[in-house]
C-alpha cells in the first residue's frame, strides 16, 4: 500500500523547510556539544586524578554542570526533530521509513547509553571512587561516537540512498540493513560530522576562556581551561579541512548539482574555476573572484577535468544555488580561519611550549567559538539545501514529502516563539553558571547529589 | 508468532516501560505544580528534584525509543497517526521541550524568580505533555486514525470522549505511579513527613484513577465500541488484573506498607497497556491497518529485533546499574 499524500496546502514546504531548519539547527549545537564535550572533560578529569590537580578537577566538576544543561535540552531538542520526522515529513517516513529508520534504532541504543552515564557520572561525583567515576564517563565520550556515525548515516542515505528495492507502486519491498548504513555518503559525512562536533566544542569553550584572558585572568585554572579545549579543536581542524577535501570530492561523483551549485559551475566542461564569493542572477555569476582551473583540478587532481555545470541540470533538479554556494564559501572562510589560528597556536606551542601571549591570538580567539558554529551551520546548509529539491535524493522530491496537515504554518510561528525563548534561556543560564565563581565547586553543589 | 509481532511486543513493551517510568516523571512534575507557594513546597520540590533528576533523561529515552520501532518497522502507521493527530503531537513536543528545559534550567538558576518561571514551565507542561500523548493515544484505540495522510478529521479525531478520557487517566496514572515512587523515596529517606505527604496524595489520585476507570467503561461503550468489545473480551483478564493491582496499592497504601508498592502500582498501569493492545489486536490502527499490513519488509524487521537484542544487552544492565547506584546514594543521603 502507497502512502498517498493528496493536495498541498499552499506555504505548508515553507512553513516546514522553516521549522526543520530552525529546530535543527539548534539541535545540531547541542549535539556537537553531547558528541564532544564529556571527552574535554574526561581529559581535564584524567589529568585531576593522575597529576592531583586541583584546578583540572575545578574544571572537570565545572564542565560537567554545564553538560548536564546542554544534554537535558540536546535531548528534548531532539525529541521534537523525532517528532517532526512524521508531523512535517510524512510522505518520507511512510514510503522509506522501513529503510531511513533503521539507523535511527542504532542511534537510540547510543543516545540511551549516553543518558545513563551522564547521570551516573554526574551523579557520581564523591560518591564514587575517583578512577571508577573517571571510567563511569568512558561509555559517554564512546556513545558520542557511534551516536554521530549512526544519525549521520541516515543523513548520508537522503543523499545517497541504498540498501533496498522498490516495487513496481513505489513502495520499499525489501530491505537490506547494511546497505542502508553502510551507504556511499556515510563515511565522509559521519568523519566530517565528528570532527566538526570536536572543532565546534573545543573552539567554544575555549573562547570563554579567551575573554577570561583579556579580562585580565592570568591563572592557571584559566589558563587550562583554554589549553584543554583549545588544543583538541586545533588538532582537529587541519584534520576537517582534510575531511572536507575528501567529502567535497565525493559530492564532486555523487551529486552534481550539489557540487555545481557549492561552485558556481555554469557550463559543464574541463578548466572549471572556482569563484570566491560572488553570486548568480539570471544564469550569470556577478562579482566574486575567479581562480581559473581550481574547481577541475581540486575535483580531480587535473585541471582538465569535466566538472558538470548547471546547464546540465534541468531547472526543476536544481537546488537553491546561491545560497548553497554563500554557505558553502562561509564555511570554507571560516575553516580556513580557524585553520590559522590552530597553527599560530600549534607553531608556538611546538616553538616554546607555552601559550602564544598576543592579546590578538586571544581576541581571535574569543571569536572562534561563534566562528566554529558559523562554520557548522553553513556546512549543514549546504548539505541540506545542495540537496534540495531532492529528500531522498532522486527518488523522493522534498513537496511529496512534506505533511498536507492545514496547521503548518501556526506550527511554525509558534517554533520560532518558543526556540527563541529557549536560545536565550539557555544562554542565560548558563552564563550565570559560568559567573557563579569558584565557590560552587567546593560545597558539592553537584546537579544532582544529595539534599545538604 | 510472525516477526511483525514480534517487533509490535517489542514496540508495547517499550510503550509499557514510557507509561510507567515516563508517565511517573511527568506525575511528579504534577507534584510540583501542586506543591504550593516556595516555603511550604521547598521539602516536596527537593524530593521530587533529587527523585528524577537522575533518571529522567533515560526515562524519556524510551519515548525516543517508541518513535524509532514505530517508525521503521511500521512506517504507514506512523505516518497516518503523525499526520492525523498532528495538533495534539505537536503540542506534546512543544511540552516535552519546555518540560525538560525547564527543569534543567531550574536547577542551575539562583534568583528565586527565575527558579519560580522555569519551576512553573516544567510543572505545567509536565502536565499538558501526557494529556495531549493520552488524547492521541485514545484517537488511535478508537479507531479514529485511518491509514493515509491526514486522513482522519484533525479535530474531532482527539476531541473527543475517549481521546479526553484517555488523556485524563494518563495525567493521572502518572501522578499516582509518582506520588507512590515519592512515598518509597521518602521511607528511603527516612523523611515520614514527607511520606504522610505523599502518601495521602496518592490515595487521593488512585482514588480518582479508579473512579475515571469505571466512568471510562461507560464512555467507552458508548463512543468507542470495538474497543469496549475487545476489553471486556480478549482483554477482560488483564483489565481485571489493572483493577486487582490498583485495588491491591491503594489497601497497601493506606496500611501504610511500603513493600512491593512500587512494583505493584506499575503492575496495574503495565496491565493497562497490554490490555488495550490486546483488545485492538490485530490492528496497529483499528478499523484501517493490522500489524501484518502495516509492517515493513523482512529486513528491517530482523534488522530491529537484532537491535532490540543489543539494547536489552547493553541498556539492561546499564540502566539497571543507575538505578541501583541512585537509590543506593540516597539511603546514604539520609543518614
Amino acid at each position: 500500500m502507497l502512502f498517498d499524500l493528496g493536495p498541498l496546502p499552499p506555504a505548508n514546504l515553507l512553513a516546514a523547510r522553516d521549522q526543520m531548519a530552525v529546530t535543527l539547527g539548534f539541535h545540531i549545537v547541542l549535539a556537537c556539544l553531547g558528541v564532544a564535550f564529556p571527552t574535554l572533560l574526561l581529559i581535564a578529569n584524567w589529568r585531576a586524578i593522575r597529576s592531583s590537580d586541583a584546578d583540572a578537577l575545578r574544571l572537570a566538576r565545572r564542565w560537567s554542570r554545564i553538560i548536564a544543561v546542554t544534554f537535558a535540552v540536546g535531548a528534548v531538542s531532539g525529541t521534537v526533530l523525532s517528532f517532526e520526522m512524521g508531523l512535517l515529513w510524512p510522505g518520507l517516513m511512510g514510503r522509506f521509513g522501513a529503510a531511513y529508520g533503521i539507523p535511527f534504532a542504532i542511534e537510540g541504543i547510543f543516545f540511551f547509553l549516553e543518558a545513563i552515564f551522564i547521570a551516573i557520572y554526574i551523579y557520581g561525583w564523591d560518591r564514587l571512587s575517583p578512577w571508577t567515576h573517571f571510567l563511569s564517563g568512558i561509555p559517554i565520550a564512546l556513545s558520542g561516537f557511534g551516536g554521530t556515525f549512526s544519525v549521520v548515516t541516515a543523513n548520508a542515505w537522503m543523499n545517497q540512498p541504498a540498501g533496498f528495492t522498490l516495487g513496481a507502486d513505489g513502495q520499499v519491498t525489501d530491505v537490506q540493513p547494511l546497505g542502508v548504513i553502510f551507504n556511499n555518503a556515510t563515511w565522509y559525512e559521519a568523519g566530517h560530522m565528528f570532527l566538526a562536533a570536536y572543532m565546534v566544542t573545543g573552539f567554544l569553550l575555549a573562547s570563554t576562556y579567551a575573554v577570561g584572558r583579556l579580562r585580565g585572568r592570568m591563572d592557571r585554572y584559566t589558563r587550562l581551561g583554554f589549553i584543554i579545549p583549545f588544543a583538541v579543536a586545533a588538532i582537529a581542524t587541519p584534520l576537517q579541512i582534510g575531511m572536507g577535501d575528501i567529502a567535497a570530492r565525493a559530492v564532486f561523483t555523487d551529486q552534481p548539482a550539489k557540487f555545481a551549485a557549492m561552485e558556481l559551475v555554469q557550463t559543464t566542461g574541463p578548466n572549471t574555476p572556482v569563484v570566491v564569493g560572488g553570486i548568480l542572477i539570471d544564469g550569470r555569476v556577478v562579482g566574486g573572484l575567479p581562480i581559473p582551473g581550481l574547481g577541475s583540478l581540486l575535483a580531480g587532481f587535473n585541471t582538465a577535468t569535466v566538472v558538470h555545470g548547471l546547464d546540465g541540470i534541468a531547472p526543476a533538479d536544481q537546488p537553491p544555488v546561491n545560497i548553497v554556494h554563500l554557505a558553502w564559501d562561509t564555511m570554507l572562510s571560516a575553516g580556513f580561519g580557524l585553520l590559522a589560528l590552530a597553527a599560530w597556536f600549534g607553531l608556538t606551542w611546538i616553538r616554546r611550549r607555552e601559550l602564544p601571549t598576543s592579546r590578538w591570538f586571544y581576541r581571535f580567539a574569543a571569536v572562534a567559538g561563534a566562528a566554529s558554529v558559523v562554520a557548522l551551520e553553513a556546512g549543514w546548509i549546504v548539505t541540506e539545501v545542495g540537496r534540495q529539491p531532492w529528500i531522498v535524493y532522486g527518488l523522493l522530491r522534498t513537496v511529496d514529502a512534506v505533511t498536507r496537515a492545514p496547521g503548518a504554518i501556526a506550527s511554525f510561528v509558534v517554533v520560532m516563539v518558543i526556540y527563541l525563548i529557549l536560545g536565550f534561556a539557555t544562554f542565560v543560564v548558563l552564563r550565570s553558571m559560568s559567573r557563579q565563581g569558584a565557590d560552587d565547586t567546593a560545597d558539592g553543589g553537584e546537579p544532582y547529589g544529595p539534599r545538604r | 508468532m510472525s516477526r511483525a509481532e514480534i517487533v509490535a511486543a517489542i514496540l508495547w513493551l517499550g510503550v509499557t516501560l514510557y507509561a510507567v517510568l515516563g508517565g511517573a516523571d511527568f506525575g511528579a512534575g504534577l507534584w510540583d505544580l501542586l506543591a504550593g507557594n516556595s516555603t511550604n513546597g521547598e521539602p516536596p520540590r527537593a524530593l521530587i528534584d533529587a527523585s528524577i533528576g537522575p533518571v529522567w533523561e533515560a526515562n524519556h529515552t524510551w519515548l525516543i525509543f517508541d518513535l524509532v520501532i514505530l517508525w521503521s518497522a511500521f512506517p504507514l502507521a506512523f505516518a497516518s497517526l503523525m499526520s492525523t493527530l498532528f495538533v495534539p503531537l505537536t503540542l506534546a513536543a512543544f511540552g516535552i521541550i519546555l518540560r525538560g528545559a525547564g527543569f534543567a534550567f531550574r536547577k542551575y538558576t539562583r534568583p528565586l524568580a527565575g527558579r519560580r518561571a522555569f519551576g512553573a514551565t516544567f510543572a505545567l507542561s509536565s502536565v499538558i505533555t501526557p494529556f495531549f500523548l493520552g488524547t492521541a493515544l485514545g484517537a488511535i484505540a478508537s479507531g479514529r486514525v485511518p491509514a493515509g495522510n491526514a486522513a482522519g478529521d484533525p479535530w474531532t479525531s482527539w476531541l473527543n470522549p475517549t481521546s479526553v478520557l484517555v488523556g485524563c487517566l494518563a495525567v493521572a496514572t502518572g501522578a499516582f505511579v509518582a506520588a507512590v515512587f515519592l512515598v518509597s523515596a521518602a521511607r528511603r529517606q527516612g523523611d515520614p513527613d514527607l511520606e504522610r505527604y505523599f502518601r495521602r496524595r496518592a490515595l487521593a489520585v488512585g482514588s480518582v484513577a479508579g473512579g475515571l476507570s469505571i466512568v471510562g467503561l461507560f464512555v467507552l461503550a458508548v463512543d468507542a465500541t470495538a474497543l469496549y468489545n475487545g476489553l471486556s473480551g480478549r482483554g477482560l483478564p488483564l483489565v481485571v488484573a489493572s483493577l486487582i493491582l490498583g485495588s491491591t496499592s491503594l489497601v497497601l497504601l493506606a496500611r501504610g506498607i511500603c513493600r512491593g508498592i512500587r512494583v505493584v502500582a506499575a503492575g496495574a498501569v503495565t496491565a493497562i497497556v497490554w490490555g488495550w493492545g490486546v483488545a485492538q489486536l490485530p490492528a496497529i490502527l483499528p478499523g484501517s491497518l493490522t500489524i501484518e499490513a502495516a509492517a515493513a519488509p523482512s529486513g528491517t524487521l530482523d534488522a530491529l529485533i537484532v537491535i532490540s537484542i543489543a539494547a536489552a544487552v547493553t541498556i539492561g544492565p546499564s540502566l539497571g546499574l543507575l538505578f541501583i547506584l541512585d537509590g543506593r546514594s540516597r539511603l546514604q543521603a539520609g543518614h
